[in-house]
């Protein structure tokens, strides 16, 4: 559920590192939070994130919610197809429903995000709350 | 049974009059009017008789939901109900038949329950000057915020951010935007109230203002409110008050002893004019002393000739609705409090205390109860994921009007998973309260044995459950006539 090779943010972002970029979505344990996806709202290409701040929005039936960066960067490559279908983040959110690509600026930030084995217990921890 | 829109009613050449026959000449429209001006399509208007028509909108009426059908405990909404006598006084000509423009010497019994609200409100909240005329709460937000821009470009400091708890409705952080303020968030503490040291880290000389729900969101008393404010001041920031829960306070605590310099009053909820559907509401802003001189043109004075509209004021924000506020919706509010009085204000938050604590004791029970001490106003309970079975706070609410309550609010505050949010308010009787627990007992007792039921509420109703997913992405708003006409 919580892939090896990702990295994890607190605020249930998941980034896949390739050689000096990041791509950028959200985990299977935040698409279940949400409930069904109506709407989101992505950067443009060469916009500038910063981790820890928003990057953009999801609707959902129940409320609205923040996306938030967990790198700073350029967006290079944003995935145009969800805005049509963001149902495609709950049914492959690892896979098809990547939100953004980055360039990564500044490589010592991915040393604060967690790895599979952490995120796995802070959602054990949030699901005990 | 779906009633039909009045549109899918509507028959070829029925009609609910019979207007006279011409008595001039008929003109050729083409003469009068360019062509391309003239609409080429008909109307479009339904055809139907008398009795369809009443038929549709009485059906329509009776398939609402309202404060005069049934128990409405919409968390932070304060849907109590709304005294008839406050309607007929509101009503009386001297109040609606006169007009804006209409000379100041014509209107002064208006002008007079305008300047006396505004002292009303200045006594309950021990603000110095009120204004009356924000159109509802958000309103009252942006023109507060508006004020205290104002203050600080006056006073050439340079402060571009407010303070917002996480629990806060969300209308604090958008009318900040709107007013272009840097929005920075306020973390809870465990027991929801302010975390001290998270607002300690945030106040900075660059934050204007905190804008804060008392009680909270949670329904919750911040009881270091004292503590927040010297934190907020001592910096040179403003303490502001979203008045949304003062029905919890009326008479009890006066806003100005807690620290707060500004605020909104929401006369719709606190005041019982109704509302929903759209309003109209209205939402009066109240500041000390040094706001004062920005708040919004025209205020009401009073000198020996009477009551006029004063819009001499150089530093005012200038204005922000036209004409003067909902006018009538203040003459509501108005009546209310002079038919209460002091006493009786009190009366109205002793029994919105009580009646919130005495639901939430008995539904903690069933119900998972995370901020678990008493309460104010209203209360959150969850419907956490696990312990329900894969119900949901969504199917909760629907089930419930199966049994004749309007939901509470749902998903509401966002630091509360599942959350359904419970405010009885202070009119409602321990019978209603006990029905309203007894349908909660049976719903707990459905997702145990049979969670289906649940899922696929409501089922007494004319309409069953809706696909919010489809109607939120394609949103249709508009009939169109099909192919085959009539």
């Amino acid at each position: 559920m919580y892939p090896e090779d990702l990295k994890y943010s607190e605020t249930h972002e998941w980034v896949r590192i390739d050689k000096g970029f990041a791509t950028v979505g959200i985990t299977d344990f935040a698409t279940k939070k949400l409930t069904d996806l109506v709407y989101v709202e992505l950067p443009s290409i060469g916009k500038r994130v910063t981790k820890g701040a928003s990057f953009g929005v999801v609707e959902s039936v129940k409320a609205v919610s923040d996306l938030y960066s967990p790198v700073s960067g350029i967006v290079v490559k944003v995935n145009e197809k969800l805005s049509k279908e963001p149902e495609i983040i709950t049914q492959d959110p690892y896979g098809k429903g990547w939100m953004i690509k980055v360039k990564i600026e500044d490589q010592t930030e991915l040393d604060t995000l967690m790895d599979s084995e952490e995120y796995k217990e802070l959602v054990k921890k949030e699901k005990k709350e | 049974m779906r009633e039909p829109l009045i549109f899918e009613k509507s028959r070829r050449g029925r009609r609910g009059c019979s207007l006279p026959e011409y008595d001039v000449d008929e003109e050729n429209l083409e003469k009068l009017i360019p062509k391309k001006y003239l609409r080429q399509s008909g109307l479009g208007l339904p055809q139907v008789s008398e009795p369809d028509v009443v038929r549709h909108f009485v059906r329509l009426s009776q398939q609402n939901m309202g404060v005069d059908t049934n128990f409405y405990p919409l968390g932070s909404c304060t849907m109590k109900y709304n005294p008839k006598v406050n309607e007929g006084i509101a009503n009386l000509p001297g109040f609606t038949r006169v007009h804006p423009y209409q000379p100041q010497v014509g209107v002064q019994g208006t002008l007079r329950v305008l300047y006396e609200m505004e002292k009303l409100l200045c006594e309950i909240s021990g603000m110095d000057s009120v204004s009356l005329q924000p159109a509802a709460g958000a309103h009252g937000e942006l023109t507060s915020l508006m004020m205290i821009k104002a203050y600080y470009e006056d006073k050439k400091e340079h402060r571009d951010t407010v303070l917002v708890p996480d629990s806060a409705h969300g209308t604090n952080p958008s009318s900040s935007h709107l007013c272009g303020f840097r929005v920075i968030e306020v973390k809870s503490n465990k027991d929801g109230e302010i975390d001290l040291n998270d607002l300690m880290g945030k106040m900075s000389k660059r934050v204007a203002a905190l804008m804060l729900t008392l009680p909270n969101t949670l329904g919750l008393f911040e009881r270091n409110i004292l503590e927040v404010s010297k934190i907020i001041h001592d910096k040179g920031g403003f303490l502001y008050l979203d008045g949304a829960n003062l029905n919890a306070l009326l008479g009890i605590v006066k806003p100005s002893d807690l620290g707060i310099d500004i605020m909104h009053f929401n006369l719709h909820k606190t005041f019982s004019t109704p509302h929903g559907g759209g309003g109209p509401g209205s939402g009066p802003v109240g500041v000390k002393g040094r706001l004062a001189v920005y708040l919004p043109v025209p205020t009401i004075k009073k000198d020996k000739k009477g009551y006029y509209l004063n819009y001499g004021r150089a530093k005012s924000i200038g204005k922000v609705r036209s004409f003067y506020g909902n006018i009538e919706v203040i003459i509501k509010a108005y009546c209310y409090l002079r038919s209460l009085g002091k006493e009786g204000l009190k009366k109205i938050s002793h029994n919105a205390v009580l009646n919130a604590n005495y639901l939430m004791k008995r539904l903690k029970k069933y119900f998972y109860l995370p901020y678990n001490q008493p309460c104010m106003h209203e209360f959150v309970l969850s419907a956490v994921d696990g312990k329900m079975k894969d119900v949901r706070a969504l199917d909760i609410a629907k089930r419930l009007l199966d049994f004749g309550f309007h939901p509470p609010t749902i998903y509401f505050p966002l630091i509360v998973k599942e959350a359904l949010m419970i405010e009885p308010t202070e009119t409602e009787s321990k019978e209603t309260l006990d029905a309203f627990v007894s349908s909660m007992i049976q719903i707990r007792k459905e997702i145990k044995e049979d969670p289906s039921v649940i899922r696929q509420a409501p089922h007494n109703l004319s309409i069953g459950r809706l696909d919010e997913v489809k109607a939120a992405k394609e949103l249709k708003l508009r009939w169109e006539e099909k192919e085959s006409g009539d």
